[in-house]
């Protein structure tokens, strides 16, 4: 790129944000600060995914996110939404301490996501078995 | 004025590029004039629900910072400016739950807990103005305070 570069530097996940599969679960990572749009594209490319691949669940990576507001919240919470229509569960992992303090002050509970510490916590969640494991059948935990 | 976290400024808030700006200047300020991690994310967390409200509902604005200092402490003054239709039941609009449109209604509710000054004038036709201001290291209101 060679064109002046604005200040400030957008996040690196302003544009789009790829769902990666591993085995039965969805994993997306979310990185720096997104475009209200990106948001909501990561919205339907995960309606999509799931319903295309029949996941049990999705995790979603939330540790290199340093704001939630109740527009990501919504969006969130209605991922869970939609995925719990196509028989999956959503795992929220790594929440930054001060971004679930201020949640609790905005007012936002976030209903229908569960939360896990670690990636691996949240797959062992969603399939029930230690993570990493062989690739096998759908198996899921009781809820 | 002018301080160490910089002079007063103004930024236009007519896109979801620009909530970005507004979200990151927010937190280089509160960073510059010592909030601490905490603090800094409720200041920009209010400052992402009032100046989306400016874009969706306000048809866009301005948001001004301010950067305050008080026998001592140092505070940060953010304004938000639109010029769209208003808001005729203030407060049915701070409301938790309420919402004119497809969001949760916990943006102006939410924004006012979060932060230790909050201030809405507006009138129908007339746009919309919310000045809020916190300060470095003073305790959050209790909730019965909001
Ligand atoms: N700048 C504004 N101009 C006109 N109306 C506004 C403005 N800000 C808020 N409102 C009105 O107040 C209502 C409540 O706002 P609030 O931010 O609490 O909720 P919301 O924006 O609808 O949803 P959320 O913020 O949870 O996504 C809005 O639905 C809208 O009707
Ligand atoms: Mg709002």
């Amino acid at each position: 790129m060679n064109e002046a570069v604005p200040w400030p530097l957008p996040g690196p996940a302003t544009g789009h944000v790829p769902v990666l599969r591993l085995g039965d679960v969805l994993l997306v990572t979310l990185q720096g600060d997104l475009y209200d749009s990106t948001a909501e594209q990561l919205q339907r490319d995960l309606a999509e995914a799931i319903a295309r691949s029949g996941a049990a669940g999705v995790v979603i990576d939330v540790s290199g996110v340093d704001v939630v507001d109740s527009f990501l919240g919504r969006i969130l919470a209605e991922i869970a939404g939609q995925a719990r229509l196509l028989a999956a569960r959503t795992v929220l992992v790594g929440m930054r301490p001060a971004v679930a303090i201020t949640l609790v002050e905005l007012g936002l509970t976030l209903p229908g996501l569960r939360t896990a510490l670690s990636t691996e916590a949240a797959m062992e969640l969603l399939t029930g078995r230690a993570w990493p494991a062989r690739s096998g059948g759908r198996h899921r935990g009781s809820p | 004025m002018d301080t160490a976290a910089g002079a007063q400024a103004r930024l236009p808030i007519r896109s979801d590029m620009d909530l970005m700006w507004v979200r990151q200047h927010v937190r280089q300020m509160a960073a510059a004039l010592g909030f601490g991690l905490v603090d800094q994310t409720k200041l920009v967390t209010a400052a992402s629900e009032l100046a989306r409200n400016t874009l969706v509902y306000g048809g866009g604005g301005t948001m001004e910072t301010t950067p305050l200092a008080e026998g001592g402490t140092p505070g940060l003054r953010l304004t938000f400016r639109d010029e769209g239709p208003g808001i005729a039941d203030l407060e049915q609009a701070l409301q938790d739950g309420f919402t004119s449109g497809e969001g949760l209604g916990m943006g102006l509710g939410g924004a006012r807990r979060l932060v230790h000054e909050f201030a809405i004038e507006s009138s129908p036709g007339a746009g919309t103005t919310v000045r809020v201001t916190s300060w470095v290291g003073r305790p959050p209101l209790r909730r019965e305070e909001v």
